[in-house]
């Protein structure tokens, strides 16, 4: 099984390389996101629960550019049938994307955090950086693995960009919550507070439980 | 399948449990000191709230069930049944509404926990008919619409846990560990309309898998006679067996 993840995810990872078609895509929309923001509000700094909010429903709506592309190619030029007439654990394809999908995003937020903290942010981003980062790792995964698994789900409807975002948004509300909870005390405008560890707990299990239901079920939705 | 059968005593069985629940919620249970008569309200908001909630969940287990036997008899069941919690998760927030208004003074409470969350099931299981929709081949949308059920199944009490956390609750702890929670007379009568609404939701869950059963039968005997000239059957979200 490693051997056929790191065969797709190499697969995938050069595809987005040579067609730039979702990183920098969502890049864009995460910076647009942030004026738009900036006018919507009125604020030039935020600061706080605000700016944790703002920061998280950003990186959420860019994620679902990609969530939606993400099986795109596979629909479009026969990479299903290639992968389920080759002799692989089905489930690798689950591991591959959402792999692809956690670097993507991890891409993402590599430019769009400091473009946030450069327009946007009142505090400095130093003050918690390494805190912020875990938050985002774990918020991440969450993203990733029930992005992957809303994508393989909508890939085959007829209105595929329109599922994505109404069955996306609910399932990942508590990602968002706890992911903007726990950002929020870090980017205080008097110093960051202590990051609050049941978030991040809320956070870990809810990665777990999915992650664990993704592998479960994934297989009933490669079958045909 | 004889879904029907039995379905006349037990219809009679929960017009019966749903008379004495309201009888006992008008003429038995005392009034409650604070809120008065409003509170009433909280026999009916409350038991279907959890038949909901359990119906939610049911639902992912014919789920499960379908996804290991390939039996499209249990994805009509998960369909039914999530069909028929939709129903009453709407009946929960609008009940649950109208409660927040007259006791704590505004339509809609962001601070309360229970119906934030609940909110954000139903707005998860609102898509479930639309996801159906779109998947044209059969097989294939009971397929998904059962990947759909579990995830969503799973992600219930997940909710319930991280909203939760993230409100000081106001809401009444009414069944709370410490310092007192209910008087017996106020239980019994919840007990009362909890079963009742139960059986509620047993009894349509009946009647309709024993009516699309019916519709089926119809259906393939109307084929069987016509022949190829029946019209094909309209699109829909339904499962067909």
């Amino acid at each position: 099984m490693r051997r056929a993840v790191g065969a797709l995810l190499r697969k995938d990872l050069l595809v987005e390389l040579r067609t730039k078609e979702a990183v920098p895509a969502m890049a864009l929309f995460s910076i647009s996101t942030f004026v738009v923001f900036h006018f919507g509000l009125d604020r030039s700094s935020l600061d706080g629960s605000l700016a944790a909010g703002v920061l998280w429903v950003t990186l959420l709506f860019a994620a679902v550019l990609g969530i939606n592309r993400l099986f795109v190619a596979e629909v479009e030029q026969g990479g299903f049938d290639g992968f389920l007439l080759a002799p692989v654990d089905r489930t690798s394809l689950l591991v591959a994307k959402a792999l692809a999908l956690l670097a993507f995003l991890v891409l993402v937020q590599l430019i769009a955090i400091p473009a946030f903290a450069f327009l946007l942010l009142g505090p400095s981003l130093w003050q918690a950086l390494p805190e912020l980062l875990a938050v985002a790792a774990l918020a991440d995964v969450g993203l990733a693995v029930i992005g992957t698994l809303v994508s393989a789900i909508a890939i085959r409807t007829r209105a595929r960009d329109l599922i994505v975002p109404i069955l996306l948004l609910p399932l990942l509300i508590p990602v968002v919550l706890a992911a903007a909870q726990a950002t929020a005390p870090l980017l205080a405008l008097d110093g960051a507070g202590p990051l609050p560890g049941r978030w991040l707990a809320i956070l870990a299990i809810y990665d777990g439980v999915f992650g664990l239901l993704a592998y479960a079920i994934f297989d009933f939705l490669l079958e045909d | 399948m004889t879904y029907g059968k039995g379905l006349r005593p037990l219809a009679a069985l929960t017009a019966l449990t749903l008379t004495a629940a309201f009888a006992l919620v008008f003429f038995f249970a005392p009034l409650d000191a604070d809120q008065g008569f409003v509170q009433k309200i909280f026999y009916v908001h409350v038991p279907i709230g959890i038949v909901a909630l359990v119906g939610f969940m049911a639902g992912g287990v014919f789920a499960i069930q379908h996804l290991r036997t390939r039996d499209p008899r249990h994805d009509l069941r998960s369909y039914v049944a999530i069909h028929i919690a939709i129903v009453l998760a709407l009946g929960t927030l609008v009940t649950g509404s109208i409660w927040a208004k007259a006791s704590w003074g505004s339509w809609w409470v962001w601070q309360e926990p229970m119906l934030v969350s609940f909110l954000i099931v139903f707005l998860l299981y609102a898509c479930y008919t639309p996801l159906r929709f779109s998947i044209e081949d059969k097989e294939r949308q009971a397929r998904y619409a059962s990947v759909f059920a579990i995830v969503a199944g799973a992600f219930v009490p997940l909710n319930f846990a991280a909203v939760r956390m993230a409100e000081a609750y106001i809401h009444p702890r009414t069944f709370a560990t410490t310092g007192g929670g209910i008087p017996g007379d106020m239980f019994l009568t919840f007990l009362v309309a909890l079963a009742g609404i139960g059986l509620l939701f047993v009894t349509l869950w009946k009647y309709e898998m024993a009516s699309k059963n019916a519709t089926f039968k119809l259906r393939a005997l109307r084929r069987t006679l016509a022949g190829d000239e029946l019209a094909p059957a309209r699109r829909s979200a339904a499962p067909t067996l």
